[in-house]
């Protein structure tokens, strides 16, 4: 028999739970789960996005204008279908029954336009200007002035000077940003308490005597953090790969480098969210035999992230520059799914990441020796719940 | 120190001795372990008996570190037993327990290199000692899934599959069914007989009788009794059955020192004070006529028990 090293003690603890995890049903099954909402998503709003599209039938002379009104829509920020109709009848039965939104027809300079309840205003003012150019047009043939003496005239237009150009992949980033978010809170969260829960499974089954008559508690907390953590962000990295495949499969995610950034970061958050929480969990674990007597005691520790989580992600995506998220971002609790959701869209400065991070490192290392001491003191005894005092001291 | 050259002062002091030595314990007012003293030597089976409540529990898992003592000192081969010295305990907690939802075999395996066996060495002994305790055809069943008897195996191969210098259990053959007890019996003694100390704890007196070298009582956390399980049984009062068909009641009335304690038909039954003369006992006895049966009554371990068990009562 040769001296059992520390790292020895701590891997071995730590592979026992990492594939007892990883095999488990319930990690396979959650983990198709997450990436089967991400595809289900993924697929709503690409079907969501197609359907968005005005269709508008068009018949007799009004055909020409297909191109134009597509052109000036377009500017306006919406997107037209144009179909050719047979005739007026054919188009109209086609607006009842939903085929078509609008119809028109009749001549170029006074088109009949056709709808089933009502109008879309930024379509209105489209087949407005239309016909104003046509009416002009017309006027301007029968004065005998070419019809393009006004084309200069026309294309005068006001060009405001903007200050913080919008980015048009803005959309895409939220998005992004919204499920980085949301798959760090699920998994800090699940597989933090998964530790507690862990750290319960031995008291309650008494192994921990049998353990720890041979390694020390904080082998025994370090490994299972450690074995936990890492099928955890086996999960984490599968839905980003997942996810990235699905966004740019579906043509949803054309910002691949970008995302492919974000995730990278998003699975070194996890890990800093995980290790901030896992040790407060186990901790709390530790004061209680039962399972059943678990959620009271870690409630008061899964509660912040839930806090922190709603209200964050809330004020950013509502609008990104928002200063109290940015400063909820660098608070350590909530840093883990806020900052890299931050990211994720683009507005997070250096400096704050840093901050943030080493914020949260500081935090770990606090937690860490707290949990420690709390987990040496109670873990071993069973029965009533342990006081967090008694446990501390 | 290492390992192997614990091993080489083993033949110096105290050659595989576990010495629990004057170790106190107490929870808040009450007094669990006061000055709790005794050893088990290489190669003998110890047992340990006591009331509940007495501090047997206490004192093993003070010895296994599960527990801080307030103070004295457990050694083994003459060094306090720290985290190195119990990796080569084998120890069987009161309250049973495994992973539930771990492999019968997967979970030996584990033990066995938590305790610091390589890889192939743990899965050997796991294999090894699965085969001993019939357990082969079900190493790969979930513990929880496993009866009673089975898991109780499995508990018992958790505690000896690191080939363990010292072997404490707590309440080993509770539970047990009569089959299990003689495989049970068979591997202490196995162990001891390979110069293993081996402390148990039980309730059931006649096999601790029947089983162990030395036996040690304790009452309200205190060793009272300690050593050979004959030795302990020739230490109380000197007891005497006679058979004396003719004799008349009140015979022995006039011996010095020679109390009744009873009389079943023509047997009589008498104790001595110290220093009282038996063979006096004898020859009164052959003045009221015929003696059939004239013998030395030496107390079952139950009766010594029962005795410290009443003085308990009494104090």
């Amino acid at each position: 028999m040769t001296t059992l090293s520390p790292t020895r003690t701590v891997g071995l603890v730590a592979r026992r739970e990492f594939t007892t995890r990883v095999r488990s049903k319930a990690f396979v099954l959650s983990t198709l789960l997450i990436i089967g909402l991400l595809a289900g998503y993924v697929l709503l709003f690409s079907f969501i996005g197609k359907s968005s599209a005005i269709k508008v039938g068009l018949a007799g002379q009004s055909t020409g204008i297909s191109a134009p009104l597509t052109a000036i829509t377009g500017k306006l920020g919406k997107e037209v279908q144009t179909t050719t109709v047979n005739d007026q009848n054919d188009g109209e039965q086609q607006v009842r029954s939903g085929k078509l939104d609008v119809l028109v027809s009749g001549a170029l300079d006074a088109p009949k336009v056709t709808v089933k309840s009502s109008l879309d205003p930024a379509l209105q003012q489209a087949l407005t200007e239309l016909v104003r150019q046509q009416a002009i047009q017309g006027a301007l043939a029968q004065n005998g002035l070419k019809p393009n003496v006004l084309d200069a005239a026309q294309s005068v237009t006001v060009r405001p000077k903007v200050l913080e150009p919008e980015d048009p992949e803005q959309g895409q980033k939220t998005v992004l940003a919204y499920i980085v978010g949301m798959v760090l809170f699920i998994s800090i969260q699940t597989f933090g308490v998964a530790v507690a829960q862990g750290v319960v499974e031995e008291k309650s089954s008494r192994v921990v005597e049998i353990l720890l008559a041979t390694i020390r508690p904080w082998q025994l907390l370090l490994g299972k953090v450690i074995g936990i953590g890492a099928s955890g962000l086996i999960q984490v990295l599968a839905i980003g790969v997942a996810g990235v495949a699905l966004g740019r499969a579906s043509g949803m995610l054309t910002l691949t480098d970008f995302a492919v950034g974000a995730v990278a970061s998003a699975v070194g958050w996890y890990l800093v969210g995980f290790f901030l929480y896992a040790v407060l969990l186990a901790a709390a674990g530790s004061l209680v035999s039962r399972q059943e007597e678990l959620q009271s005691v870690i409630t008061p520790v899964t509660l912040l992230p839930v806090l922190g989580f709603v209200v964050g992600i809330n004020l950013t995506l509502r609008n990104p520059a928002d200063p109290i998220s940015a400063v909820l971002s660098m608070v350590p609790f909530f840093t883990p799914t806020l900052m890299p959701a931050r990211i994720a869209l683009g507005v997070a400065p250096l400096w704050q990441v840093v901050l943030a991070l080493v914020l949260a490192v500081g935090c770990i290392a606090l937690f860490t020796w707290l949990g420690g001491k709390v987990y040496g003191n109670a873990v071993l005894r069973t029965g009533s719940r342990v006081k967090l005092r008694d446990a501390l001291r | 120190m290492t390992w192997n050259s614990l091993q080489e002062r083993k033949t110096a002091v105290a050659e595989g001795v576990l010495e629990i030595d004057r170790i106190s314990k107490r929870y808040g007012d009450v007094v669990a372990l006061r000055d709790m003293t005794f050893d088990v030597r290489a190669g003998e089976l110890f047992g340990f008996v006591g009331s509940n409540g007495a501090g047997k529990t206490t004192t093993m898992r003070i010895a296994l570190g599960v527990l801080a003592a307030d103070s004295g000192e457990v050694r083994w081969s003459g060094r306090p037993v720290d985290l190195e010295i119990r990796r080569h305990i084998g120890y069987m907690p009161e309250e049973r327990g495994l992973y539930p939802k771990m492999k019968a075999r997967d979970q030996l395996v584990y033990l066995a290199e938590l305790h610091g066996l390589s890889t192939s060495d743990a899965q050997r002994a796991a294999d090894s000692w699965l085969d001993r305790l019939g357990l082969t055809a079900r190493r790969d069943e979930e513990v929880q899934k496993l009866s009673l008897g089975n898991q109780q195996r499995v508990q018992l191969a958790a505690a000896l599959v690191h080939d363990p210098a010292v072997l404490v259990l707590d309440e080993p053959f509770s539970g047990l069914d009569p089959v299990a007890v003689d495989v049970m019996s068979e591997v202490l003694r196995e162990k001891a007989a390979s110069g293993v100390p081996v402390v148990f704890s039980s309730h059931q007196l006649d096999l601790v009788e029947r089983l162990c070298d030395r036996v040690g009582i304790i009452r309200s956390g205190q060793m009272v009794a300690c050593g050979g399980v004959g030795e302990l049984r020739e230490s109380g009062p000197l007891r005497l059955t006679v058979d004396a068909p003719r004799a008349q009641p009140g015979w022995t009335a006039g011996l010095a020192g020679v109390s009744e304690v009873g009389v079943h038909g023509t047997v009589t039954t008498v104790e001595l004070a110290e220093g009282a003369d038996d063979q006096e006992v004898l020859a009164a006895a052959l003045r009221t006529g015929p003696v059939r049966e004239f013998s030395r009554l030496r107390p079952t371990l139950t009766e010594l028990y029962r005795n410290v068990v009443s003085q308990e009562k009494a104090s």
